[in-house]
């Protein structure tokens, strides 16, 4: 197992415990691609700041916060925010070109930054924005990229195991990049707990240039159309989520769940089902191939729990779950239970929490 | 105008079924599609042909049985379809698979014409990655534009495309130049039915097999296993909580008595929680 390190890299698959080749030991540090798009730090990015952080502390090596943009200021002010959450550093690459989000001055500046600072690890949001430039990224550097991980670890070795939903979501499987670097992994929003913030913690900047012009860059980008009807973009943000399953039995009573989650104040959706049957958006679709939720209180109607589904909530503080069927999955990894039928339930429920709030209303 | 478009054999996951004791994947009998997102890669293709001309070559990598993906594929109107099949890939992640995808499509192009467009699905049902349309196009220095939801023009003279990509917090709507990879988001158009001739031509037609060899790929190492940077070094199932749920009794109850029983049991765990909200209905 350990004569194997004259191998050059890439020269294949061999066994876990093999050495990294010479030139990639000088690879050190973690990284964590900052989205900031139209003015806002996408929230996965301060996600994985706090699981970088972690990562980074494992191997004793420093957090690095890579934020790319135009503008300075509002770039610095980004960097801030990532010392806050945990980064050491912050590279910042300042220019118009990368005013607007487009792969191939993105993928430019990215691919320059790691082959000039070598990072051992490097982590994007698994969103549009992430998934689009992490592939383009990876294959340039010819490096391994693991979508979607649920988990981060380091093992003994130094190397990233990365564990991720596999089969539908049906299994989890971990994966290494063995001899390769940096190593690269996505992570969806929400699947890591958000750090919290530490005022007045600092760090420092390092600018990088490279040489960008316009007139190289092939794609432009003519006019971007905001999202008006935004509100199920907040699903995975909500407190408090209420969703239905093929419990609910007919389109009809999806209401009751829009109703019990307007009367706590949260956001509703539901399991792939009922996407599929068209009673509800694609947005509003919870689990593994739809959204992952972290609120403080989930209550799951009607939701049998397959496994998909479980990935997606887990995270929940309290997971509550209503079901006619004693035996349905979702009563092994809820925290409370109560065999019920939602159709009946719900609207109980809603009344009774609308009765409640409103009592200490008049009280106060 | 050639138009290549690359779909994967997927098993259909609908029908993926656990198995309730071992909790291993049972994928015996499972029905295998074309990933659905493929498809809209094809339809796209297919109303880019229907309008400025020229040829869709329909193509994928996998096991000999893909090759039923293939000419289903040929029955919505595919003038041909390629199958790149080889012991050496066996085992691919998405880098060996963008790398062997890359030089079929170079190989494809050298035969009939290289690509004006590649189109891929977003992603594939079976592993989500969303890697190898991007791959493809890194490989072959082709401009990269995923999660397009829609084609708004197409100018064969100035070799410009202008596309709806969807972001995270919006539509962009870009120009580009011709050729350009093109991976399509779910909706985007509708699936057209081939026409009879079409089934009765994909029923006929051959569905051109390669190996590496044919293919002429330049480094077998970086194929498969071998060439696979990422390596899966364990599969397992998610471990099961250490107590299952906290039944609330519900014997004999009224819906409202159960309603309550149910409230207190949250606000007994989450009394946090249970301030807060009072706090939020006070202050409306």
């Amino acid at each position: 197992m350990s004569n194997q390190t004259s191998r050059p890299a890439g020269s294949g698959r061999a066994n876990m415990k093999r050495e990294l080749p010479e030139h990639f030991r000088s690879y050190k540090h973690v990284w964590v691609f900052i989205e900031f798009e139209h003015g806002r730090i996408h929230p996965v990015s301060l996600e994985l700041l706090g699981e970088g952080r972690k990562l980074a502390d494992k191997l004793e090596v420093e957090l690095a916060a890579v934020i790319a943009g135009s503008g300075h200021d509002a770039l610095e002010e980004v960097a801030k925010t990532s010392f806050s959450y945990g980064a050491d550093l912050a590279y910042i690459i300042d220019d118009p070109v990368l005013a607007d989000y487009r792969n191939e001055p993105y993928t430019r500046v990215m691919t320059a930054l790691v082959e000039k600072y070598q990072p051992e690890i490097m982590l994007l949001g698994a969103t549009v924005l992430g998934r689009d430039l992490a592939g383009a990224v990876a294959t340039t550097l010819k490096t391994g990229l693991t979508a979607d991980c649920t988990e981060l670890a380091i093992d003994g070795e130094r190397s990233l195991a990365a564990t991720r939903p596999t089969f539908g979501g049906s299994l989890l499987c971990t994966i290494h990049t063995l001899n390769y670097r940096p190593q690269m992994a996505t992570v969806r929003p929400r699947v890591m707990a958000m750090p919290v913030a530490q005022e007045g913690r600092t760090g420092r900047i390092v600018d990088f240039k490279v040489d960008l012009k316009e007139e190289d860059i092939i794609t432009k980008v003519l006019d971007f159309l905001p999202d008006t009807a935004n509100e199920a973009a907040q699903l995975a943000f909500a407190d408090i989520v209420v969703a239905g399953g093929i419990g609910l039995r007919t389109s009809e009573n999806v209401q009751l769940v829009r109703d019990l989650a307007d009367a706590l104040g949260g956001d509703w959706g539901g399991s792939r089902p009922l996407v599929q049957k068209g009673w509800i958006p694609a947005e509003r679709q919870i689990g593994q191939t739809g959204k992952t939720i972290r609120p403080r209180l989930y209550i799951a109607a009607g939701i049998s729990g397959a496994i998909q589904h479980r990935v997606g909530v887990e995270g929940a503080d309290l997971i509550v779950a209503i079901n006619t069927d004693p035996r349905a999955p979702i009563f092994d990894f809820a925290h409370v239970g109560i065999t019920a039928d939602a159709i009946t339930l719900l609207p109980a429920l809603t009344r009774a929490f609308r009765q409640r709030l409103s009592v200490n209303r008049m009280a106060g | 105008m050639q138009i290549f478009v690359c779909i994967k054999q997927v098993p259909d996951s609908g029908q993926i079924r656990v198995h309730p004791v071992t909790n291993t994947i049972m994928r015996q009998g499972v029905p295998t599609i074309i990933n659905p997102y493929d498809l809209f890669g094809l339809e796209q293709a297919l109303r880019l042909r229907d309008r400025f001309g020229g040829e869709v070559t329909v193509m994928t990598m996998g096991p000999p049985m893909a090759v039923d993906s293939l000419r289903k594929a040929l029955t919505y109107g595919a003038d041909r379809a390629v199958l790149l099949t080889d012991r050496v890939f066996a085992g691919s992640d998405t880098l060996a698979t963008s790398y062997a995808l890359s030089n079929l499509i170079l190989k494809a192009g050298e035969t009939w014409g290289a690509p004006d467009i590649v189109f891929c699905g977003k992603q594939t049902i079976d592993g989500d990655t969303a890697q190898v349309g991007p791959g493809i196009a890194r490989r072959l220095g082709l401009s990269q534009l995923t999660y397009v939801s829609g084609i708004d023009d197409m100018d064969l003279t100035d070799r410009q495309i202008l596309v709806r990509r969807r972001g995270d917090h919006g539509v962009q709507v870009l120009r580009s130049q011709l050729p350009v990879m093109v991976t399509m988001m779910e909706g985007s158009n509708e699936i057209r039915r081939g026409t009879q001739a079409d089934a009765l031509r994909a029923a006929r037609a051959e569905v051109v097999q390669w190996n590496a060899a044919t293919v002429g790929i330049p480094d077998i190492g970086l194929c498969g296993l071998r060439g696979s940077p990422t390596v899966v070094k364990k599969v397992f199932a998610p471990t099961a909580r250490e107590e299952t749920a906290e039944m609330v009794p519900t014997t004999d109850s009224s819906p409202a008595a159960m309603a309550d029983a149910l409230i207190d049991q949250i606000f007994t765990r989450q009394p946090a929680l249970q301030d807060d909200l009072l706090r939020q209905a006070a202050g409306h």
